[in-house]
């Protein structure tokens, strides 16, 4: 029990005093609203007391920090010994205009590189493919050949910075990249250290980048986490996002539970798959996650996820390994919780995400720029979305201890309640068979969309608020300047490819492409060969072709 | 010709995944009482006409977010026009920045519904604009 007996009696008093008192007054006028809950729907009580949280355990529950469940986080001294990283997400145009924008981040105090690539390249096409007219450079940064890669990562050293990159399908091509880049730059393999995203489940339940179907997708997700085991030790293979569950309008309790779920399911292929034991691979497993707009509901998911992972991790999986208990993780604020109109208050918004990502005890933070809900950010407010985390950890004290927010009754009882729901979504989708079955009957696509759909009819009905889309509305736009990307871009790229097609070896891009079929074909791991194909340059596409010849396609079912 | 509710075909061109809008629309016009088809992701303008005619619909809505709207809308007007379909209605919804508006009324898209628009104004809309059971 969390309190002595006396006080939960006194409580019990005191409360009883309260409730009359309360009674007394709504007599006489109601509240704002008849019912109180999250951003999720989630119920939210009038008062939390020690009576709530009566029967937690202070160890099994709450603990202290870098101790089993890590409720209160990983590290021992949490932020005091060194912030999080500052990581915002970047890219567009061509890999030079990229790494521009990477060279004025790193200058303005960023402390981590993190990649947006552009649709073509995001599904696996070239920029010359048919299907890619009109989106290179949009999203974010073409890359084609190991020549754009190479421009990408000029002047940046890669054995000190780490680098993240958003790219899942063709995942294993953008990282052989990396590591062919690291060998030409004289950084051997074993000094990178970054993030692929390569969460391959979220797209076919959230995202929708998908290419091949779900049980290859996930093969080539076990290649990259083996290879990363026993040849580039510092790398973060996968990064299991909850971040665009959340997007797609998830609950908080769904984001948690799907992204868990995504969790155990790529441990569980590994293991059979590859036959390694957990603790070979989990510290390199980490998360990514959303921080919406409910303050405490973000803070609360991300404590139960620690927990949940860790229970997960020695319990289900039998690691002995403290760190493959760990949940390390990555936040970006909201996208979906911004709006096109009246963008400045979007800086607002952001701030007081970021500020529950930290409380949450995330290790890296994007924060997102006031003009996203238009177009990829302009220098000018990206730098303010930078300022925002810098001003929250260097001025506002808020990192001067650790998980300041714990022992507050509503903070407690609501990390519990986002844990019981997580878990019962879990249970649910074992009883299913798992995730690859739980996605293949439209299980979680339907509950995000149900989700989705109730928060839509709430805006519209006024019931929950979007300030300046449904209140506090003003007739004249507010517009701030958007960043265009110059149609000149895909004609600079097209040009490039093509003269990168020309000059390379076509012999020694016929055998690398054979090569890897083969691999394809037998089951091995690709990394070798995909890692020998990017340096022969073959382009991204003429690799995402042999994995959609030998695997085949995924079809959108359109569910809604 | 007997009434017969609306049939809407909700799109998803180019090569972006952000369906979160397409879906609760194609949702929201269904509990309207109209017929609604989902593409679902990653179609191809000639796709999203073959599909229009296919299921003799009386309107396309697309949905653009990733900024290549510009370039995929347009073409799913021409591709209806070449077929003699040109009497379905085109509406466009997504990131789509103001001064791109004129391009894509010119190129043939009835209207625009950028993010923040209550559902049932475009409920509304199509009410109002789309005629069942097109003439052919």
């Amino acid at each position: 029990m969390y309190f002595a007996k006396e006080l939960l009696e006194k409580c019990s008093s005191l409360r009883k005093k309260w409730e009359d008192q309360v009674k007394k007054i709504l007599s006489r006028q109601g509240e704002r609203k008849e019912r109180f809950s999250t951003v999720s729907d989630h119920d939210i009580k009038r008062l939390y007391s020690p009576e709530d949280i009566k029967d937690l355990d202070f160890e099994k529950d709450i603990g202290f920090p870098s101790q089993f469940p890590y409720t209160r986080g990983l590290h021992p001294t949490g932020y005091r010994g060194r912030f999080w990283t500052y990581r915002m997400f970047s890219g567009m145009g061509t890999a030079r205009d990229t790494n521009q924008r990477w060279h004025m981040l790193l200058q303005n105090g960023q402390t981590g590189l993190s990649t947006a690539f552009d649709f073509p390249t995001l599904m696996g096409l070239d920029t010359d493919s048919p299907k890619a007219l009109g989106e290179c450079g949009r999203c974010g940064v073409a890359i084609d050949t190991l020549e754009d890669f190479l421009l990408l990562v000029d002047r940046i050293p890669l054995g000190e910075v780490t680098t993240s990159m958003t790219i899942n399908p063709p995942a294993t091509v953008l990282w052989a990249m990396y590591c062919a880049a690291a060998e030409k730059k004289g950084v051997a393999l074993d000094q990178i250290g970054g993030t692929i995203q390569n969460d391959m489940l979220k797209e076919f339940i959230a995202q929708k980048t998908f290419m091949c179907p779900p049980e290859p997708s996930v093969k080539l997700i076990s290649d990259t986490i083996e290879f990363g085991a026993r040849s580039v030790p510092r790398w973060n293979t996968v990064s299991i996002s909850g971040y665009h569950i959340r997007e797609a309008g998830s609950t908080a309790v769904q984001e948690l539970a799907f992204t868990l779920r995504d969790g155990m399911e790529y441990v569980e292929d590994v293991v059979r798959r590859k036959g390694l034991h957990p603790d070979e691979f989990a510290p390199r497993l980490s998360f990514f996650f959303n921080a919406h707009i409910d303050f405490f509901e973000e803070i609360c998911k991300m404590r139960a996820a620690r927990k949940i992972w860790a229970r997960v991790m020695r319990d289900r999986y039998k690691a002995k390994e403290e760190r493959s208990w760990w949940m390390r993780f990555h936040t970006q604020t909201a996208g979906c919780s911004l709006t096109a109109q009246q963008p400045y208050n979007n800086v607002i918004r952001t701030a007081t995400e970021a500020l529950s990502a930290v409380l949450g005890g995330t290790q890296s933070l994007h924060t997102n720029s006031l003009d996203e809900v238009w177009c990829l950010p302009t220098d000018h407010a990206v730098q303010i979305a930078l300022r925002t985390q810098q001003i929250i950890a260097e001025e506002t004290g808020v990192a001067n201890t650790i998980d300041p927010l714990a022992g507050s009754y509503f903070v407690e009882q609501l990390t519990r309640e986002m844990e019981e729901g997580a878990w019962e979504y879990i249970e649910r989708i074992d009883d299913m068979g798992g995730m690859l079955a739980a996605i293949d009957q439209g299980f979680p696509q339907m509950e995000i969309a149900d989700a989705a759909y109730r928060f839509q009819t709430q805006i519209d009905s006024g019931e929950k608020v979007m300030v300046g889309v449904n209140k506090y509305v003003t007739e004249e736009a507010e517009e701030c300047p958007l960043l265009d990307i110059d149609e000149a871009v895909e004609q600079g790229q097209l040009k490039r490819l093509a003269e990168t097609k020309r000059k390379r070896n076509d012999r020694s891009v016929r055998t690398s492409l054979d090569d890897l079929r083969r691999a394809c074909k037998k089951g091995e791991n690709v990394m070798p060969v995909c890692i020998e194909a990017v340096k022969n340059l073959c382009t991204v596409q003429e690799i995402c072709d042999v994995y959609r010849e030998v695997y085949g396609l995924y079809q959108d079912p359109g569910l809604f | 010709m007997s009434k017969r509710p609306i049939r809407i075909l909700v799109a998803k061109p180019g090569l972006d995944g952000h369906d979160r809008g397409a879906r609760i629309l194609a949702r929201c016009f269904r509990d309207a009482g109209h017929e609604v088809v989902y593409t679902g992701c990653h179609q191809t303008p000639e796709q999203i006409a073959a599909a229009a005619l296919q299921e003799d619909v009386d309107c396309v809505g697309l949905s653009c977010l990733s900024g290549a709207h510009k370039h995929l809308f347009p073409k799913v007007v021409q591709l209806l026009r070449e077929q003699d379909a040109g009497d379905i209605v085109v509406i466009g919804g997504g990131i789509i920045p103001k001064q791109d508006f004129p391009v894509l009324y010119d190129a043939g898209i009835k209207e625009i519904f950028t993010p923040g628009t209550p559902l049932p104004e475009i409920v509304d809309w199509i009410n109002e604009h789309v005629v069942p059971g097109r003439e052919l």
